[in-house]
């Protein structure tokens, strides 16, 4: 074992293994340094400042988010010189951000606003002097305000190496530095592909998401609208944190009963869509592995961040694709076709709203004209969890003591399966669980696949089915697929033997649970929890494979005819193109 | 050929592609070669067009972000032509052996700016180029990719003012001569 680090913060000793930041080692003793470029998810880039400690030894002034604790250091991190020199970086860094706290989407939950206040930035010698750049909100998910950019560089690391898309960067320098779109151009037309990694990233207002907040209340007020809504697995794990609940706390029953109260007619569940998926993906899946009916290794594609990623990058990768249509899609489609006919409702008076942890999502539907396979605009409007927290405080709703209701079984009931979907190799374990029902004709002795689990980058494992090795890959942050595709590439041109026969994706670190569009501060301390709070569900329900949904069942008897039938391929399926990586 | 094909209005086009795809060989396995890269290409097109810096990423496999984060960050570097009207006066070989420095002053004295310069209007950059590919055209100069060969180079007026009515050279005017 290499020799611990022995050094002292504020004179309290502390031992620490080598390579660990002063930031880090002064949080084991209870020290809180106070930090702004620096994300705990993110590798520190050393941008603001503010960090800095007193090394006693030397009398330098040194930033401890990047700079390691050498032996025998004697750190001082609070003294009237090193407040003095952070209110110096906060007086700079507010010089030239606008004025606009009451008017951001960021207010009260803003990391340079907590800045301030905490060190009482009530007054300032320096001029105001804000850049006047034009706001970007041509992706319609994300929307870009570089005025309010304080150059952390954080949206760009996560962009750049986390998520390998390069849509963002600094462009200038000095005074001019700013933050653009890839080439310059409107972020749209950019290689990025909507994750939002930037904006749950982003300390300040300067990325955020599009929010549609305004259009679903005015639809909600509107007689003529009958207003369904639908919840995404992860979001029930992560919007408690914006009402002070315990990290990872699953307020499914809660959320059903707000969403109530703000006027939706009916309450789904994306849940049931990923159990629809499931039937239809693990029935495509049993006939590609067993009738060769197309090619393998089958892909999942329920991540809209990813499908854009392969469309733009990954186009040799289309036929890998699962032609299943995304969960939400579904329960919209379903909702404006089998629940409207069911009901006796006009279905052009249907308004689906999708409430998911992303900010592609927003993209999603609209992408292509599948999405409106019902003869309408399948999901009227996505709003991210962010959005739903504030819609919910904006209603009045005492979400801490609200009592718990049920969903609108119809397309709202759903197993462990579905739940699971919102976390890293949720989809994976899900389609197996099924798959090997389709294929052996009975369930799994034991359900839990745990080789899909956890926030390993890339996760692999096989299993036997019926005699028949299957081997799986989960990936999840966008840089980790390439090294999982480059292997099928490799073996394809080879004409080796497939090194997968499934591989999930997801485009955000954890999955779902880590989604572009969650709540602030995501680490994988967080995302650990916030899956746990799915796999507990899981584990406690009663039905915990898709193929057990009794309402899934009723759906298929009653509505869609056939698994992969005709009616299910209208509604439920979709496909791909090969998209120019840049626009011009 | 119909009389109205400028000549070699698409190889012209077409070139500054292939030149990239050279340019991108020759840089790609040295590492931090970008800046180099780039200078090379502004020195050819006198600013850096955007499509040109998309190929020139793909060929030596660096982001177009990182592009242009050098692009923005050294004053050089320039994103926009530095006129309407950019003039490239060869003076490979073959064309300053037919007189095109002589051209070239001309052109400087009509406009009133030296090369390497842009009117302050905006409408005319001048720049000699080395050797633009078709020395049997000499002496020669190309505008946005139009090529004005076999010039008089005692008569850069005349020159600036077939620019302005956008009358490069005719092929059949050429292919007449050539009979």
């Amino acid at each position: 074992m290499t020799d611990m680090i022995n050094a002292t913060i504020n004179g309290v000793p502390v031992e620490v293994a080598p390579g660990t930041t002063i930031l880090d080692a002064a949080r084991k003793v209870h020290v809180k340094i106070p930090t702004l470029c620096k994300h705990p998810d993110l590798e520190a880039t050393g941008a603001c400042g503010i960090c800095i400690v007193k090394v006693q030894n030397t009398g330098k002034m040194l930033r401890s988010c990047c700079t390691p604790l050498d032996e025998g250091m004697d750190i001082l991190t609070e003294t009237p010189e090193i407040v003095e020199v952070r209110r110096g970086v906060l007086e700079l860094t507010l010089s030239r951000h606008p004025n606009e706290c009451l008017t951001c989407l960021r207010n009260q939950n803003c990391e340079l606003q907590a800045l301030a206040a905490d060190f009482g930035m009530t007054t300032s010698d320096l001029p105001n002097i804000v850049p006047d750049l034009p706001l970007d909100t041509s992706t319609k998910s994300i929307v870009l305000d570089p005025r309010k950019c304080i150059l952390c560089g954080r949206c760009i690391t996560v962009c750049q190496q986390h998520q390998n898309v390069w849509a963002l960067s600094f462009l200038n320098r000095g005074f001019k530095t700013r933050i653009a779109a890839a080439g310059d151009i409107p972020l749209a037309d950019s290689p990025c592909v909507r994750c939002g990694q930037c904006s749950a990233h982003c300390p300040t207002g300067a990325i955020v998401e599009y929010d549609e907040t305004v259009a679903v209340w005015n639809k909600l007020q509107d007689p003529e609208a009958y207003c369904v809504v639908q919840i995404a697995p992860a979001v029930r794990v992560a919007v408690g944190e914006a009402f002070g609940f315990p990290i990872g706390a699953n307020l499914t029953g809660k959320i059903y009963a707000s969403l109530r109260r703000m006027g939706f007619k009916a309450v789904f569940d994306t849940n049931f869509g990923a159990d629809l998926t499931i039937m239809e993906e693990a029935s495509e899946f049993k006939s590609r592995l067993l009738e060769g009916t197309g090619v393998l290794p089958l892909i999942t594609s329920c991540c809209p961040g990813w499908v854009d990623f392969m469309e733009k990058f990954h186009g040799d990768m289309i036929d890998h694709f699962s032609s299943c249509k995304s969960p939400h899609e579904m329960v919209g489609a379903l909702s404006k076709t089998y629940y409207a006919e069911k009901m006796g409702i006009d279905p052009a008076k249907i308004f689906v709203v999708s409430i998911m942890p992303c900010t592609a999502k927003k993209s999603e539907i609209i992408r292509s004209k599948e999405m409106s396979s019902s003869g309408y605009q399948d999901v009227d409007v996505s709003l991210t969890t962010r959005e739903f927290a504030r819609m919910i405080k904006q209603s009045g709703i005492d979400f801490v003591t609200i009592p718990d209701e049920q969903p609108d079984h119809m397309l709202g009931a759903y197993t462990g399966a579905g739940t699971i979907f919102g976390a890293t190799g949720g989809v994976m374990e899900a389609a197996l669980r099924t798959a090997h029902y389709y294929v052996t004709g009975h369930d799994a002795p034991r359900v839990d696949f745990e080789m899909t689990r956890g926030l390993e980058g890339v996760k692999e494992g096989k299993l036997n089915v019926a005699g028949k090795e299957i081997r799986v890959a989960v990936a999840h942050g966008l840089a980790n697929v390439e090294q999982v595709l480059e292997k099928v590439r490799a073996a394809r041109e080879a004409g080796e033997e497939l090194p997968y026969h499934f591989i999930e994706v997801m485009a955000c670190a954890g999955g779902c649970v880590g989604g572009g569009g969650q709540p602030y501060g995501a680490t994988n301390e967080l995302r650990t929890k916030r899956a746990a709070g799915l796999y507990q569900e899981d584990q406690a329900g009663l039905w915990r494979c898709s193929h057990h949904n009794p309402y899934i069942k009723e759906l298929y008897s009653e509505f869609l005819g056939e698994i992969g039938g005709h009616k299910a391929h209208d509604l439920l399926h979709t496909g791909y193109q090969v998209l120019p990586e840049y626009k011009r | 050929m119909s009389e109205d094909t400028a000549l070699d209005d698409v190889e012209v086009e077409e070139a500054p592609e292939d030149e990239i795809v050279v340019l991108a060989q020759k840089w790609k396995k040295k590492r931090g070669s970008l800046i180099m890269a780039l200078h090379e290409l502004q020195g050819r097109l006198g600013y850096v067009p955007r499509e040109s810096a998309m190929k020139l990423g793909r060929e030596m496999g660096i982001p177009l972000a990182n592009i242009y984060e050098v692009l923005t960050f050294y004053n050089y570097f320039k994103l926009e032509s530095p006129g309407k009207y950019i003039i490239s006066v060869c003076t490979g070989t073959a064309c300053h052996i037919k007189g095109s420095p002589k051209l070239l002053h001309g052109i400087e004295n009509e406009l009133g700016i030296k090369e390497g310069e842009s009117t302050p209007d905006g409408e005319y950059h001048l720049q000699g180029v080395r050797c633009l590919g078709c020395c049997g055209l000499a002496p020669l100069a190309s505008v946005n990719g139009k090529v004005y060969g076999k010039q008089d180079v005692t008569d850069a007026h005349g020159l600036l003012e077939n620019v302005k009515r956008d009358e490069p050279m005719h092929v059949a005017a050429e292919s007449d001569d050539a009979e």
